[in-house]
């Protein structure tokens, strides 16, 4: 019996073998990964520059070591994510072009600002510990090297929510001034945090098809919920309030209960008005185009250093060994 | 050559000023995190300036122990780092210099390191556990450091017409201050006058090899800045300190 590519495809994937860059695979998986790994690449690299922000104000010598080394993980995550999406016959330079241009979005958490020293453990808390929980199921996910990918980049992710939980601790324990830093901190990042897992399950028409896939293994509202039930008592160690007065445990369902999403500020925010989308882009941008003369110089230097190579190694000079 | 007696304030001035060296770098190369040419330079620069971070703590600390001994004060790398102003920073010049496009942030990298490599080399030998073992430590990550930047300034050298051009304006801008890192401050009679020689025959030999394979010339200029050693800094060196030391003087006393 003849069963179709599309059928055996499935078949893969239901018995959770993974798809590599060379079997064949339906053009919509395709390019649904593109969209997704590019994406998630983008915001890696995005998301270095409302933290690099605070690299050279840390308030000491520790806390500036421990920052570089995480943004510094964030460019690898990068690099990593960046390489999964090639192997499906799509370029770097393409992929910085569809970001650059506008066409590729990143998460649009990196399009808020680091207002105080704070921001920045509240970003490893909050925004880290959102992409841990968007991200650990990825390491199942169907595409082999996405998912291998995925399994580099949480084990770091775990450091980072680690490090932004101790550096709001310790201001938490601190001064007035640093218990209210942390607070104001809080306040900004807590909804666009809850924004960072997409539109609400009945507006996120994608889902039943990524599901089937495995690109997907939850629903955004269910990794939001597992998220506010998570934060919801490790801020009880933190002495701070979440912003929502709806927040409270609910018997019933075992998990709590959160207040209305602004919606409206998500959809403005992905359409490019968020408070610092063209700050972000423009950064991006002059670093790919004051890096350009760098990269020609390196390029024209490797293929100089190859006719030397080659000059070089005339057929008689060749040793073909003993 | 002479042993320190440990609460030297000759030897903590010389801890002081090598970890200023680190830590004044670090900030200049930081400033390239998230804007450099490529994700890999990126990464690369991240790390000379994580290396260079490591090494002005430890001399920090080094420098605070000693200074506690022999005094009431209660110095640590971080009231070091943060709570002095710039003229007892003792740093010199070329590091503290804008870092400009690539190609100057490059040159002023390979500079440095190729001088720093050197030191240490001698340093690790000293007959100060304590530094020697910094210095030994360090010696490693300075190795990778001048590798690194001896590549991309061949690379840029020995590139495109217009990465030599600005290559060549790089070297005009900053050989002046190269001299200072060979002006030998007081406090830096721990190296002997054999080493000190040493250290410059090595330095100026490798320099003269890479720019060689870059196809870049030594500026016949002789004249030489100098005072950061001393205390004495350009207007740069102001802005880094308020920068940096803006929360720790902003909020006094605080733990962070
Ligand atoms: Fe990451
Ligand atoms: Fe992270």
């Amino acid at each position: 019996m003849q069963i179709s590519l599309e059928e055996q495809f499935q078949q893969k994937i239901d018995q959770e073998i993974k798809i590599e860059p060379k079997d064949w695979m339906p053009e919509k998986y395709r390019h649904t990964l593109i969209r997704q790994i590019s994406q998630h690449a983008h915001s890696e690299v995005v998301g270095m520059l409302p933290e690099g922000n605070w690299i050279t104000r840390a308030p000491s010598l520790k806390r500036k070591a421990i920052l570089l080394a995480k943004v510094q993980d964030e460019a690898g995550h990068g690099l990593y994510l960046y390489s999964a999406a090639e192997t499906l016959g799509i370029s770097r330079d393409e992929m910085y072009e569809q970001l650059h241009s506008g066409r590729a979005k990143y998460s649009s958490i990196f399009n808020y600002p680091t207002l105080n020293w704070a921001d920045i453990g509240a970003i490893g808390w909050l925004v880290d510990g959102a992409a841990i929980m968007n991200q650990v199921p990825l390491c199942r996910t169907s595409f082999g090297p996405y998912a291998r990918a995925m399994v580099r980049v949480c084990k770091e992710e775990s450091f980072h929510q680690r490090q932004g939980f101790e550096c709001l601790w310790v201001l938490s324990k601190g001064t007035e001034e640093q218990k209210k830093m942390c607070q104001d901190a809080i306040n900004r990042w807590w909804w666009p945090c809850l924004m960072m897992f997409g539109p609400k399950d009945d507006e996120s028409p994608n889902t039943m098809q990524n599901m089937q896939w495995k690109i997907k293994r939850f629903t955004n509202d269910a990794l939001r919920q597992k998220f506010v039930d998570m934060i919801a008592e490790q801020i009880k160690l933190l002495g701070m309030k979440l912003p929502d007065p709806d927040l409270k445990w609910n018997e019933a369902t075992a998990h709590y209960d959160y207040g209305k999403i602004n919606w409206d500020e998500f959809w403005q925010v992905v359409q490019g008005n968020g408070p610092c989308n063209k700050e972000r882009l423009a950064a991006r941008k002059n670093a790919w185009d004051e890096g350009a003369w760098v990269r020609e110089a390196a390029t024209a230097h490797a293929e100089k250093n190859q006719i030397k190579i080659s000059s070089m190694l005339h057929p008689n000079d060749i040793n073909l060994g003993s | 050559m002479k042993i320190k007696a440990k609460n030297d304030s000759a030897f903590i001035q010389y801890l002081l000023h090598l970890g200023d060296n680190a830590l004044i770098m670090s900030h200049r190369n930081s400033e390239w995190c998230g804007h450099g040419p490529a994700l890999e330079q990126d990464i690369a620069l991240t790390n000379i300036a994580l290396d260079q971070i490591g090494q002005a703590r430890n001399f920090y600390q080094y420098a605070a122990v000693l200074i506690n001994e022999s005094s009431n004060e209660k110095q640590t790398e971080d009231s070091l780092a943060y709570l002095r102003d710039a003229w007892d920073f003792k740093n010199c010049l070329l590091v503290e210099l804008p870092n400009g496009d690539w190609g100057q942030t490059i040159l002023k990298q390979f500079l440095i390191s190729a001088y720093q490599y050197y030191l240490y080399l001698e340093l690790q030998n000293i007959q100060d556990e304590q530094l020697a073992a910094i210095a030994a430590k360090s010696v490693k990550e300075l190795n990778y450091h001048l590798r690194w930047s001896a590549d991309w300034v061949m690379r840029l050298g020995d590139g495109t017409s217009e990465s030599k051009k600005r290559m060549t304006d790089a070297i005009d801008a900053v050989w002046s201050y190269t001299y200072e890192l060979f002006e030998v401050a007081e406090y830096e009679n721990i190296l002997s006058v054999e080493m000190q020689c040493k250290i410059r025959e090595a330095w100026i030999e490798k320099i003269k090899t890479v720019f060689g394979k870059a196809t870049l010339a030594i500026p016949n200029s002789q004249w030489k800045q100098r005072g950061g050693k001393l205390g004495v800094h350009t207007e740069h060196l102001g802005y880094i300190l308020a920068e940096m030391q803006f929360l720790q003087r902003a909020y006094p006393g605080s733990e962070w």
